[in-house]
Order: structure tokens, then sequence, then C-alpha cells
């Protein structure tokens, strides 16, 4: 089994988040964390459900506005201001939109266009949100489907594909904007068991030429196979994070113990 | 007895014709502005201003409240008065005068809209928030989300729900003939006062609606199929 290439510390921060703190009324969902993901690392989130690992996610590109903290991106913070019921909302949506641009994302259900071809689905944003003409978007997105290996499906609608292909269709539709990061909210988790090797063959493969990437996974043996670094949350606060084989062959803590003995048991 | 059908000099034809064509541009230009009203009306009762929910749904309650007829004899009686003080608030100081196609607009599209209002905002309410949200991710502006997948999708959940708006709001055309516009009822009206034949003239009229509603309905149902393209396998 290969293993992510450790990444030097002095790599610049791609994505750095400072103390991040998040509520959804009463629940306190993020208590205080901070992760810096450095060019070319690949940090996987593990932990258990509600331990906040998809929050954190889905704060990094604003999907979830933090109640405080900062967000840097590749060492841009964006600027967030309060309203005067107390709840935190971006300083500039326009700083947001631009800031996205540069992150892909894809979603646990998959959350394509149901009404536009995977064609049209794929070179949506970049022709209409970064101006790229049309002939050059379109020839890029026939590059990146062939990659996930659905060029076929290219004029099919989404719900005439599999959950597997829909998900290779979505991570096209998210490096068509050749983002800086990629982030994944448990990508497999949707899929019929039979079909998740197939989108997990394909973020490997990001993983290997290099892409900086945070995943939130449920998936033990593919966190270790793909990370750099991984960081089990537990409560809304980092309980542990290092290497792979630190983290999750002989971890400090008894709650990460814990956790992995209930999901690597019976784990392929 | 056919004859008073024809085109020729003591035919009614033409004047059928003509009402039927006027019956259809008050139709259309009504539902056009129902759903520009409607699409105002809808963004209102799902924005999170309790003062646009409040005037939504004192617009809804009130339009569908009362009968249709009463609406067009407001209209009728009061929305002159209404546009010179609008116009006077403008710095415009001279008397508006609406004439009666403009009213029969008004009145029919107040009562379109008021049913689009509720088709529309259940059809946003029916769009899956993933989508919204994968569009966010991309970072589309809010403008460019709601043109090029909010709309799109909400009209797709709407399209069956605004075939039956259309269909009301070409029959309550019927209603205009009050304030003596010449479309198909009114012509229809005076057709068979000045004939003595009623029977077949509104029996023509009913024919004549039974068409258009007929062809519009093909029409929408095609539109429905366009619009669902990925929702029904091909």
């Amino acid at each position: 089994m290969h293993r992510h290439p450790p990444v030097s510390d002095s790599a610049p921060a791609a994505v750095a988040v400072e103390d991040l703190h998040k509520r959804f009324g009463e629940l306190e969902v993020l208590k205080g964390v901070s992760l810096t993901a450095r060019e070319g690392d690949v940090i996987t989130l593990i932990g258990s459900s509600g331990s906040g690992k998809s929050t954190l996610l889905r704060c990094i590109n604003m999907l979830e506005i933090p109640d405080d903290g900062r967000v840097v991106i590749g060492g841009e913070a964006i600027a967030l201001k309060k309203t005067r019921g107390g709840a935190s909302i971006p300083a500039d949506s326009r700083q947001v939109e631009r800031i996205r641009t540069r992150l892909g994302m894809v979603f646990q259900s998959f959350n394509l266009w149901t009404h536009m071809t995977i064609l049209q689905n794929v070179i949506e944003a970049p022709v209409h949100v970064l101006g790229v003409p049309k002939a050059e978007a379109i020839d890029r997105a026939r590059m990146l489907l062939d990659k996930v290996g659905i060029l076929a499906k290219a004029d099919s609608y989404p719900v005439q594909l599999s959950g597997g292909q829909q998900q290779r269709a979505a991570i096209a539709r998210a490096l068509a904007m050749q983002p800086k990061v990629m982030l994944f909210d448990e990508p497999t988790s949707a899929l019929d068991p039979e079909l998740v090797g197939e989108v997990l063959r394909v973020i490997r493969q990001l993983a290997d030429e290099g892409n900086t990437m945070i995943l939130v996974t449920h998936e033990m043996g593919f966190a270790r196979e793909v990370a750099s670094k991984v960081v089990f949350l537990h409560q809304g606060r980092i309980e542990e994070e290092g290497s792979p084989d630190k983290v999750l062959t002989n971890p400090d803590s008894d709650r990460v113990r814990q956790f992995l003995s209930r999901h690597l048991s019976g784990a392929a | 007895m056919l004859e008073l059908l024809s085109f020729g000099p003591n035919g009614w034809g033409g004047q059928l014709l003509m009402g039927t064509a006027m019956t259809v541009a008050v139709a259309v230009s009504a539902f056009a502005f129902g759903i520009l009203v409607g699409s105002l009306g809808a963004s209102a009762k799902l924005s999170h201003s309790l003062a646009l929910n409040v005037v939504a749904d004192v617009y809804t309650t009130i339009v569908r409240g009362i009968p249709e007829l009463l609406v067009i004899y407001l209209l009728f009686f009061g929305g002159s008065g209404v546009a010179t003080s609008i116009a006077a608030a403008f710095g415009y100081d001279g008397r508006v005068d609406l004439n009666a196609f403009t009213i029969g607009v008004l009145a029919v599209g107040l009562i379109s809209g008021a049913y689009s209002t509720e088709v529309i905002r259940g059809a946003v309410q029916s769009v899956p928030f993933g989508q919204i949200e994968a569009a966010r991710a991309c970072g589309m502006s809010r403008w460019l989300i709601l043109r090029r997948v909010l709309v799109p999708q909400t009209l797709r959940f709407a399209l069956p729900g605004l075939g039956n708006v259309w269909q009301l709001t070409l029959k309550d055309t019927a209603l205009v003939s009050v304030t003596a516009l010449a479309e198909l009822m009114r012509i229809t009206h005076l057709a068979a006062g000045a004939t003595r034949q009623p029977f077949l003239f509104y029996s023509t009229a009913a024919v004549l609606y039974l068409m258009l509603t007929t062809i519009s309905t093909a029409f929408f149902n095609r539109a429905e199929i366009s619009a669902n393209r990925g929702v029904r396998r091909a």
C-alpha cells in the first residue's frame, strides 16, 4: 500500500482556519478549531457523526458562516461582520464569491443541476462565473469527463447516471474551475457499496497528482492511504491530528482508539 | 341561419374573430402581468421580512376572497382615480384615464397573480436546497443563481400549476365584458341581442373558448415535457 508523502512545514498555507466557532441555536458545533492545509496536503477529517467535521468543511467555503474565528484562503482572510442581531455574515459577498471559485466542493448528495446535461453542468461555472469562452470550456470539460471515466455520458442528464457516475461528474464539475483546493464532504456516503470504489479511485488519482484536498470521510482504509494528515474531531474540537500512521495506528487519545476499533472491525 | 356566422355583410364572423383576438390579447397580457405580480408575491411571501410577508398575504387573501367580478368593478370605478393620485405623487397633475383594455388586463392580471403567487411559491420551495448550494459553492452570485438555477428549476415545478392559472385567466376575461370592452363575450352578447339568436351565438362562443383552451393546454403540455428534460428518463 502506497502512502502520501509528507508535506513540508514550509509549504505555503492553502487554507488556514483559526479558532473557529459555530453554533446552531443552542448547539455549539465547533468550539474553537484551528487547522492548516499546506499546498499539496491531503487532510482527512474523521470523527463520529455530530463531531463537527462537515460543519468545519462547510465553514471553509462559507456555506456555513462561522460565529467566531478566521478563515484564510491562500493568504487572504475572509472578512466577516456582525449584524445588529449578532449573527455573523460576510462583510463582502463579492469576496466570498471570488474565493469560492478557488475552492472546489464535492457534496455527499452530488447536487448536480438536474435541468442540465453532464457537460452543461461542467461548463456552467467556468463560462458564467469565470468568463471562459464556451468552446474552450467544452474542450476542458470533455477532457475532465474523460479523466473521471464518463465522457460517454456527456450529453446525458444526471438522473440517467448511477450514483457513482453522478459523483464523478460532480468531481469533474468542481475541477473545471481549476480550484486551488478541493473540499469533499463525505463523497461516498450516499453510494451503494459497489459504487464506492470507482469514486475513491478518482479521488486517489487527484491526491497522487499533488492536489490540495480536505476530505470528510468514513472510509478509514482510504483515509490512511491518501492522507498526508489525519484530523480527528470530537464534539467540536480537534482531539488528535498527525500523520495517518500515527493517528490511525497508534493514537494517543483513547477516544480515537475506541472510534477506530468500531470503524476498522469488518472494514475492507 | 348559419349566414349569421359568416364573414358576409349580414354575418358576425368578422366581429367574432376580432372579439376572439381581443380575448386572447387580454388573456395573454393579464397572464404575463399575473406572472410578474406572482413572482413578486412569491418573493415577498418567502422573504424574511415580516412586512413583505404581511403585504403579500393581504393581497392574496383579498383577491382570492372576493368575487372576481367585483375586482373588475372596483378597478373600473376606482382604477382611474388611483392612477391619477399615483401620477400626482410623481408630479403629474392631469387626470389619468385608464381605458377598458388596461383595466381589464390589470383586473384579470391581479386575480391571476394571486393564484400565480401560490403556484410559484410552492414551486420555489420544491427546488432542492442542494441545487442552490452547489451553485453558491462555485462562486455564483445571487443574480446568476436566480437566472441559471432557481428560475429554470422553479419553472419545471410551476408549469402544471401555471397551466391551470392560464386556463382560469382565459375564462376570467369573459367577465371584462361588463366594461364594454369588445372581447369575445361582449361581441357574442351584442350579436345574440341583435339577431335574437342567443343560443346560436352563445354556443359558438363556447366552441371558440374551448378551442382556445384546448390549443393552449396542448402548448402547456409540450412546455412541461421540455422543462422536464432530465427528470423523466428519456
